[in-house]
């Protein structure tokens, strides 16, 4: 069980939260300018790897903020934490 | 006639406060402080049940939670009956009873016991082999195998025991409280650490507690004088809790661990009741201490089952802590100095002490010579080649161990005994460690993992980080301390420690006979009657993986998880194959560390808590007048209404008819009600819904379908504008919780430049829906003053107003197809806003009516439900709702999916009517539709997604999505069912009233 560390509250049991899948995955702005393989890239093509892996997790039985972190699904180690729309770390 | 093995009075039992207690319906006598066992012990019993495959007899082996044998079945016959419980931890009370488990009719005369003269028919794997063919006689297997395994039984009658969980928050955890634990929680809280120390025993102290040898001194004092002092100190150190009879279930990642507080179990019944039985403790520490101890190994030698022979630090204990002989001629077999120590308690106890055979050359040791000093004779290189006695040992053969180990010569000599203690070195505890997810490695010297990566804030100390020595302990427990909390100085810097300790050893995984393996009985686990044989057998049958041999062999994988033998079991396999034991590794320890009932495990989480529910603010109307309710996720809603013992049928005809020909009320409370406002709010719903928003007026309502971004319909509902920027969005029922996530994922992450704030309302808001012809001369009646003219208050449309002094919200919407109103008003109204209604209705017949109701009439108009008629394939062009589409909008959630070649393909499954040919056969829901009836295989076309009998329209109407479905209408097709084909033709989905000329009725 995981002790995440929300942005916005502080350290909460992982049972607050729901993960979100990959992050960094920006919604085309012109959707209907892409073609099928383009759109379906976009829609359906994630990354499972292991080691660092960039998500989004949502304190959704707390302050219902997203937020990314950064793991890695190795061993669950969480090596970051940051808010949408800032830069992942390096 | 049961002699009395009690030797000398312990300070740990209070021989003043005698104890009667039932063994297999036998009474016996214990006293306060006594475990089962101990007592047990003291009357001279050791056969106390059955092993699980060979039904072998088997007795008490250790002191401790990992007993493999002694599993009994705790109060059989009474509503807090307990299975699989090791009598080694039950702590004996006053009308305490127990029996043996898995023996059939009694441990004394087994009937399986033919098993174990079967034996050479059952090797491992053997269930694997014989039982799969023919498929067919599985079943007849599995009644003889269901009845002839089995462990204990479960109670069949109510927990009558309350069980609760709580949550722990502290620096640092500490598990174990022996001499490591104590010293590292007394020194952790002197320096403001907020600690926790846990022990699953009632006492403090190990095995230190009683550590009276003369050979080591701490301080001048023996280790038990000192450890007490120690303990006694604890009591005035702040920030410290201490919780015994609390056993640390599992440690999970990030410090979190789950421990069982045991709390009124070792009470009699009558001081059980309205108490906490066992509480569930969820702890986060920021740091832990590991001191979980080591358990000692047993040797692995042919018939080292049998009654009497035990752990020689077992023994140790029972004289020492419980003042118990566990035998009368009293044999050690050992290949180290710890079955010495063990002698000596015997031999200073008055116990007799036969011999000890070790299968060392020779030890020089103090306390050797001090055993030779006694006079008990030892045998060196020599090893137990079998040993006698069915229900009770009796005797032992040794012979002359080869000079490698893996034979024996010269001639055998027998020795009658009635205990025989086994010590083949020391375990160390390192389940929870592995839990956590740290990594362990092999010590090539000492023949034993250790802790070496941590991958959390912890640290191992004493026997379970390899110190062995009370020197060692405490010199490495006080660097450990100082570097993992950070302080400077610790009251252990000054302790001085005497100690005459030796570790010599000499390792052989599977001792020899004078037999060939095949013919012996070598136990390596022994709850689960794995031998030494069946695992070299895996290996000759290719098995390699040590995960393999586990499972095929069922080696570990009883209830004691193999605590005593998994170790041997990786040294034959190592062996075996020439690998060493660090490229082997282990089997995975998993949680539960020992096995926990279920009702720690739900806590309070059970009746009426167990799956919570929501009721809306009218539900106790609904069951005044006898509603029967059915679960909409996790609302508790009202079905339909029977009068006069009326069927489901008969109920939902008559509501449906009485809303169309005058009036229906719906309590439509649990509908999704999520409040949009900012002034980017018209533009938030455009993105949303698939049809344009911008242009709907304040005071208007629409009806939106949303989609997820693959194209396929998500959820649907009305949404009306109360102002220029405020919208009021309803869900359905059971999407609402999803529908507000999805909303805030996209604003907080796609469209961060919104101003638009969601909040949801669902519960605020008590919802009744007024409908039928007449629906508005009802709410004329109670709200005498708004003008319900098509004119001022058309379909769509909303209105403010008071009911009294209550403040509703009206909207002008159907999901009937008939005239009707939504009437809200603040959910503790709703009671009031329904009575009213039902009052003034009475003149019109208002009938209440439930979901299944509901559900007829929409599909009577062909309206679809998220999740009836849909199941996450379905796009808005399936649903022949191109309608709602919007093309001028440039984009939408889901837009660009609807373009996809997939999504464009004409033969999807698209939603169409169904009339049965026979207008009173009624589909059945999921009903597969073919067009063919002679085919092979038969091609499946679609299914029927709503069916019922429509009293309006006296014939049988039904949904269905069909492939192609769209021009299919007026074909004929088939439903084929069990015992007949039923004929259907394809229709329009609007049954009723097609050109919508009742909204304004
Ligand atoms: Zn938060």
């Amino acid at each position: 069980m995981f002790l995440i560390n929300c942005p916005y509250c502080g350290e909460r049991d992982q049972q607050e939260f729901k993960a979100g899948g990959e992050a960094h995955i920006e919604r085309p702005k012109q959707p209907t300018e892409l073609s099928d393989d383009e759109w379906a890239e976009y829609l359906f093509m994630r990354k499972n790897i292991k080691g660092i892996q960039f998500e989004r997790w949502n304190h959704v039985h707390g302050c219902r903020k997203w937020f990314n972190m950064v793991r890695d699904t190795s061993n669950d180690e969480i090596k970051a934490i940051y808010k949408m729309g800032e830069k992942p770390p390096a | 006639m049961t002699k009395n093995l009690r030797v000398k009075s312990s300070e740990y039992i209070d021989e003043t406060n005698r104890i009667s207690f039932k063994f297999n319906g036998k009474t016996y006598h214990g006293f306060k402080g006594d475990t089962l066992a101990s007592a047990l012990l003291a009357n001279d019993v050791h056969l106390v049940g059955r092993s699980f495959k060979y039904h072998r007899p088997r007795g008490i082996m250790t002191s401790g939670s990992e007993e493999p044998n002694a599993i009994v079945q705790v109060n059989p016959g009474t509503n807090r009956t307990e299975p699989n419980v090791r009598a080694t931890e039950v702590e004996i009370y006053e009308g305490l009873e127990a029996s043996s488990q898995n023996c059939w009719p009694s441990v004394e005369f087994d009937i399986g016991g033919i098993n174990n003269f079967l034996s050479p028919f059952f090797p491992a794997g053997f269930y694997y082999k014989t039982f799969m063919w023919p498929a067919s006689f599985w079943e007849k297997y599995e009644f003889f195998i269901r009845h002839s395994a089995g462990l204990g039984k479960s109670p069949t009658s109510n927990d009558p025991d309350i069980y609760d969980h709580r949550n722990i928050h502290c620096d640092v955890l500490v598990v174990g409280a022996g001499i490591s634990g104590i010293l590292a929680a007394k020194n952790a809280a002197k320096n403001n650490f907020k600690t926790l120390l846990v022990d699953e025993k009632n006492e403090l102290g190990g095995s230190t507690i009683f550590e009276n040898n003369k050979f080591n001194k701490i301080d001048n004092k023996t280790p038990s004088e000192w450890l007490k002092k120690e303990i006694e100190e604890l009591k005035n150190i702040k920030n410290l809790e201490i919780k015994t009879r609390t056993s640390v279930a599992a440690y999970h990642q990030y410090n979190y661990l789950l421990a069982r507080e045991n709390l009124t179990d070792h009470l009699e019944a009558k001081d059980k009741t309205n108490k906490i039985r066992q509480r569930l403790l969820k702890i986060r520490a920021k740091k832990v201490i590991l001191a979980t101890g080591a358990l000692e190994r047993p040797l692995i030698f042919n018939n080292n089952d049998r009654p009497g022979i035990m752990l020689s630090s077992a023994i140790k204990k029972y004289s020492e802590f419980y003042g118990v002989a566990c035998g009368s001629k009293n044999v050690f077999f050992t290949n180290n100095d710890s079955a010495y120590e063990s002698a000596l308690s015997l031999y200073n106890k008055g116990i007799n002490v036969e011999a000890i055979i070790d299968i060392r050359e020779q030890s020089e040791s103090k306390i050797v010579k001090k055993v030779k000093e006694a006079g008990i004779k030892v045998y060196w290189s020599h090893t137990i080649v079998d040993t006698a006695g069915y229900k009770r040992l009796n005797g032992i053969s040794i012979m002359k161990l080869s000079n490698d180990g893996t034979s024996v010569t010269g001639s055998k000599i027998s020795i009658s005994c009635d205990c025989l203690g086994v010590a083949g070195g020391w375990t160390p505890a390192v389940h929870l460690y592995t839990q956590s997810g740290s990594k362990l490695k092999f010590d090539e010297e000492k023949q034993i993992f250790l802790p070496n990566q941590n991958t959390s804030q912890q640290i191992s100390v004493g026997s379970c980080g390899g110190d062995f020595k009370i020197d060692e302990i405490i010199k490495n427990l006080n660097q450990k301390l100082k570097d993992n909390l950070n302080i400077k100085e610790t009251d252990l810097d000054n302790i001085k420690v005497e100690i005459d300790q030796e570790n010599s050893k000499r390792n052989i995984w599977l001792l020899p006979s004078d037999k060939p393996l095949g013919k012996t009985k070598p136990f390596v686990d022994y709850q689960n009657d794995a031998t030494a044989k069946d695992i070299k057998l895996a290996l000759r049958e290719g098995f390699r993986s040590i995960e393999h041999v586990k499972r095929y062999t069922t080696t570990g994988m009883g209830t004691d998880q193999g605590k005593l033998g998994n170790m041997h079991a990786l040294g034959i396999i190592a062996d075996t194959a020439g690998v060493k034991m660090g490229e082997l590794g282990t089997t995975t320890f998993r949680p539960p560390y020992t096995p926990l009932t279920f009702g720690t495990i739900v806590g309070r989480n059970v009746g009426k808590f167990f799956d919570i529910f929501r009721r809306t603010p009218i539900n106790d109307w609904h069951v005044e007048n006898k509603a029967e309710f059915e679960n909409v996720g996790q609302w508790k809603r009202a079905w339909y209404y029977p009068i006069n013992g009326e069927t489901m049928h008969q109920a939902v005809q008559r509501e449906s008819k009485a809303a169309r020909e005058s009036a229906g009320i719906l309590d439509a409370s649990t509908l999704g009600k999520i409040d949009i406002q900012g002034s980017d709010a018209s533009e938030f719903l455009n993105r949303v819904y698939t049809n344009a928003w911008s242009k709907l007026a304040v005071g208007k309502c629409r009806y939106g379908l949303m989609l997820n971004e693959d194209g396929m319909v998500y959820d649907d509902g009305v949404t009306t504008r109360l102002g220029e920027n405020h919208y009021i969005m309803t869900t359905t029922t059971g999407g609402a919780a999803n529908v507000l996530g999805k909303l805030e994922d996209y604003l907080q992450t796609e469209w961060p430049e919104l101003d638009v704030y969601l909040t949801s309302v669902t519960d605020h808001y008590a919802t009744a829906s007024l409908c039928g012809p007449n629906s508005k001369n009802i709410l004329k009646k109670i709200i005498p003053d708004l003008d319900l003219s098509d004119e001022n208050f058309p379909h769509m449309s909303f209105k403010e107003a008071h009911i009294g002094n209550i403040q509703c919200r009206i909207m002008r919407i159907s999901f009937t197809g008939e005239h009707s109103y939504e009437i809200n008003v603040q959910a503790s109204y709703g009671k009031d806003l329904w009575e009213k209604c039902i009052e003034a209705g009475k003149e019109f017949n208002i009938t209440p009516y439930g979901t299944e109701t509901m559900h007829l009439l929409r599909a009577e108009k062909g309206f679809i439900i998220v999740g009836q008629d849909t199941d996450g394939t379905m796009t808005p062009i399936d649903l022949q709702m191109d309608w709602i589409v919007s093309k001028k909008k440039y984009d939408f959630i889901g837009k660009r999916s609807l373009y996809r070649s997939d999504t464009m393909r004409e033969d999807r499954k698209q939603l169409v009517g169904l009339l049965t040919d026979d207008p009173n056969i009624v589909l059945e829901e999921g009903a597969q539709i073919v067009s063919e009836l002679n085919q092979s295989p038969v091609e499946m076309l679609g299914h029927v997604t709503s069916s019922y009998f429509s009293p309006n329209l006296k014939k049988s109407i039904a949904l269905a999505v069909v492939r192609g479905g769209k021009d299919m209408m007026g074909k004929k097709l088939f439903v084929p069912m069990e015992n007949k084909n039923i004929n259907v033709t394809v229709a329009n989905p609007v049954f009723y009233d097609e050109k919508n000329e009742r909204l304004n009725a």
